[in-house]
């Protein structure tokens, strides 16, 4: 088993440590990860993405052009990763601030909610989570008691207290993701 | 020839009265005659004898006229690459800190090229010795202008004199140590006199006591000549020193500690 | 005690790798991509632990003259930097080699030239392997391809400065710094309490002084000297040659490939494969010394070869030196902070050798 995932959108919307999340909780699950964040003065407000690979074997190229999933969270994303999804793979994306949708019809297309999600739960910063309970409805690679035992393991201890309402947030990710469709 | 036919009969253990001292090697030294370097080797050598530090010390040489320090003096030593002599000697003091630990620059090695590690180790407070030698000139490579050059003092890159608004002016290095709080002890001096041999003795053996309390960096600065460079006499040299260095980089402690 | 696992950055990896095998002293300065390595450092403030010297200098410069001193004391010091500071390092890592003084420089490669790009690129292979600063001399250098590399390499970089008195550089670049892999740490080594009896550690009456220095003005000396360093030098080509195969044995083409690329390619590898073109991989290891020998046997048995890097070409001519014009051997790499992809090597394969 390989998953090879991209996700992109704003920097300080938890790209990358969404991205973190997934890699430790692949550890934890006896997998080989590896984590590879585009790295540069990008700030809050410019675009951030980073490539996890998981995998049941050693892992060759870090950098790949062509994802099994794109998890995009804004409209340049969007426009720049749409079309790296392998045929037949899984673009998971937020319509907030989105004006062109998915065009490809070879891929299934899911969307979550989350910054909608997050404001209703007066909690923006678990905006990342929402989405990433979102994808492991989709792609249940990743046991959920590994990836709560990730999210302990990426969040430095200061941030321990924060550890339920993420769990809550992995939930209603699993609950709110649609799927918008199917792959022909 | 001069006739040294009773020369044997003079040297007696009795007659003894001025000795090399045992940290000093057998090895000639490299310096023009009259030159301070000589002087100021002797000093160095003679505290690091007589407080028992052969086994603590870990010099530093620079490049420059004194590029060979560590021929002439019988304890550990390295040598740095042009100006970086501080920051050589930063790393060895962190490392063995119970070590006595100094450097030996000239003008160009401390004030030039070597600028930013001067001030950098000084501004740390590295618990070092930095031992200055300024005498207005690039003596090694024959003469040239260097930072501390005089305004108007002729050298083989300044032949018309130094003239301050396309050279620039000399730069009172050991002025800006002594502004830095990492600084501890710093004073400027000479070799030129035994009255000046005995001062400057007296702040090394200050700055050795220091370094052993973990004060800081300590900066000597000993203004000397350059006979050859200066193309002088050595006994005009001494005179042209005291008329035109010491009004620039006056004689005295720049920076005292409260005792 | 067993080894621990972890999920690191490669820069990371360095940093910890340092503290448990016993470094004494990390002097550095901050450069994108490697800043990781000292702000790791300063946080894990080693000195109340291991006793470990972490000093941030002014510049890159002060920080290899660190690297100098305290090596020169005969202990384990190390800095690290990315490109345009291992520039600046140049002067003192050639005073460290004509001083044989054994030490680690981590060059976490971006591209160039000048200020360049903060991505990652393999075009300082040339300033590594062949000298870089001034005079006749070599690095060791290692070319990690993985996180674990990079901290396998700390060790390793240790223990082949100090058994052959050189400098040592561990040739990584920003993909490797940058990205998280899983990486099992080797327990805590002492730190060593003692010093080689050539380093200076103050004169006791028992031997004569120590002197650490790259001068001799004799040129009779010198040349001594720099014979003496030629035969080190061989010595390491001799012995320390080290490099990793994926399916060469039927291969009828050759990727030669280090650090970053390498990885890609085993993916092309396998691409290749995967189209009906039998392609092997040879990853040196050791970019210095080369795999010389090994390429030449290799060359013996394959159609062609093909040297992928990101850069213009450098080791391709090491590559070329080794063929010894056996086969043809084409350059594939794309620069200015761009990894090459897996697809593109396979590409560039086809074109060059089987036609479209």
């Amino acid at each position: 088993m390989t998953e090879e995932i991209i996700i992109a959108g704003f920097g300080g919307q938890g790209v990358l440590s969404m991205g973190k999340i997934m890699a430790y909780s692949g550890v934890i699950q006896d997998m080989e990860v590896s984590w590879m964040p585009s790295y540069g003065p990008e700030m809050r407000g410019g675009t951030a993405n980073v490539i996890v690979i998981i995998s049941s074997e050693r892992i060759s190229s870090p950098i790949i052009k062509h994802f099994d999933t794109a998890i995009i969270l804004n409209q340049q994303s969007l426009d720049k990763f749409e079309s790296s999804i392998k045929p037949g793979g899984i673009l998971i994306y937020d319509t907030n601030g989105i004006t062109r949708h998915p065009e490809r019809k070879d891929i299934t297309v899911y969307r979550v909610d989350a910054t909608e999600e997050a404001s209703k739960m007066n909690s923006p910063k678990i905006f990342n989570t929402i989405v990433l309970g979102g994808y492991l409805k989709v792609k249940p690679i990743i046991k959920l008691e590994n990836v709560i035992k990730g999210l302990k393991k990426s969040l430095p201890e200061r941030y321990h207290n924060l550890i339920p309402i993420n769990e809550k947030a992995l939930m209603r990710g699993k609950e709110i993701i649609t799927e918008v469709q199917r792959a022909i | 020839m001069v006739e040294f036919s009773g020369i044997k009969e003079i040297i007696k253990p009795e007659n003894l009265v001025y000795k090399k001292t045992n940290i000093m090697t057998e090895n000639i030294l490299s310096y023009c005659p009259g030159c301070g370097h000589g002087t100021a080797h002797r000093i160095l050598a003679e505290i690091i004898d007589e407080e028992g530090l052969q086994s603590e010390a870990i010099g530093v040489s620079p490049v420059g006229c004194s590029v060979f320090l560590y021929y002439y003096l019988d304890i550990d030593w390295q040598e740095a690459a042009h100006g970086r002599a501080p920051a050589v000697a930063t790393a060895i003091k962190r490392l063995f800190p119970e070590k006595f630990v100094f450097t030996y620059q000239g003008d160009g090695d401390l004030a030039a090229i070597g600028t930013a590690e001067t001030i950098h180790a000084c501004n740390r407070g590295e618990n070092i010795l930095i031992i200055f030698i300024n005498n207005g000139i690039y003596g090694m490579t024959g003469g040239q202008m260097a930072p501390t050059t005089l305004p108007g003092m002729k050298s083989s890159t300044s032949p018309y004199g130094r003239d301050v608004k396309t050279m620039g002016y000399p730069l009172k290095m050991t002025d800006i140590v002594a502004s830095l709080p990492g600084s501890y002890y710093v004073t400027r001096q000479s070799v030129h006199t035994p009255a000046n041999v005995k001062k400057t003795k007296k702040a090394i053996r200050k700055a050795v006591n220091y370094q052993k309390l973990n004060k800081g960096t300590c900066l000597i600065e000993i203004v000397s000549n350059c006979p050859s460079g200066w193309k002088m006499t050595p006994v005009q040299s001494n005179k042209w020193m005291e008329e035109n260095m010491f009004p620039y980089y006056p004689l005295g402690d720049l920076k005292t500690p409260e005792e | 005690m067993e080894k621990e696992l972890r999920l690191m950055k490669g820069n990371e990896a360095v940093a910890e790798a340092a503290i448990r095998a016993g470094v004494d002293g990390y002097f550095g300065y901050p450069i994108t991509p490697q800043t990781e390595i000292i702000e790791y450092l300063m946080e894990a403030n080693p000195a109340g632990t291991t006793g470990m010297i972490v000093l941030q200098a002014e510049s890159e410069v002060a920080a290899i003259n660190m690297v100098y001193g305290g090596a020169g004391c005969g202990k384990k010091v190390m800095t690290s930097s990315s490109s345009p500071g291992i520039s600046l390092k140049q002067e003192g890592i050639s005073y460290i080699a004509g001083a044989e003084l054994p030490c680690l420089i981590v060059n976490v490669v971006r591209g160039g030239p000048g200020l360049g790009t903060i991505q990652p690129a393999q075009s300082d292979y040339f300033q590594s392997t062949k000298g870089g600063g001034h005079g006749d001399y070599h690095l060791i250098v290692l070319a990690p391809a993985s996180v674990q590399e990079m901290a396998d390499f700390v060790d390793l970089s240790f223990e082949l400065a100090f058994k052959y008195r050189n400098p040592v550089m561990m040739l990584s670049d920003g993909a490797i710094g940058q990205m998280m892999e899983k990486v099992y740490l080797k327990p805590h080594k002492e730190r060593s309490k003692t010093s080689p009896d050539w380093a200076t550690t103050g004169k006791p009456t028992t031997r004569e002084r120590n002197i650490i220095t790259s001068l001799d003005l004799d040129s009779n000396r010198q040349e001594l000297f720099n014979i003496k360093l030629l035969a080190k030098y061989d010595e390491i080509r001799e012995k320390e040659v080290r490099f990793e195969e994926f399916q060469c044995e039927d291969a009828e083409y050759l990727l030669v490939a280090y650090g970053t690329s390498a990885r890609v390619c085993q993916k092309s590898v396998q691409l290749a494969r995967e189209q009906g073109i039998k392609a092997g991989l040879l990853r040196p290891i050791t970019l210095f010394p080369f795999p010389t020998k090994r390429i030449n046997e290799l060359a013996g048995k394959v159609k062609g070869m093909l040297s992928v890097e990101m850069s213009a070409g450098q080791m391709i001519e090491d590559v070329l030196l080794s063929v010894n014009g056996k086969v043809p051997v084409y350059h594939f790499g794309r620069m200015g902070g761009i990894v090459t992809t897996p697809e593109e090597v396979v590409e560039s394969l086809k074109s060059k050798f089987i036609g479209g």
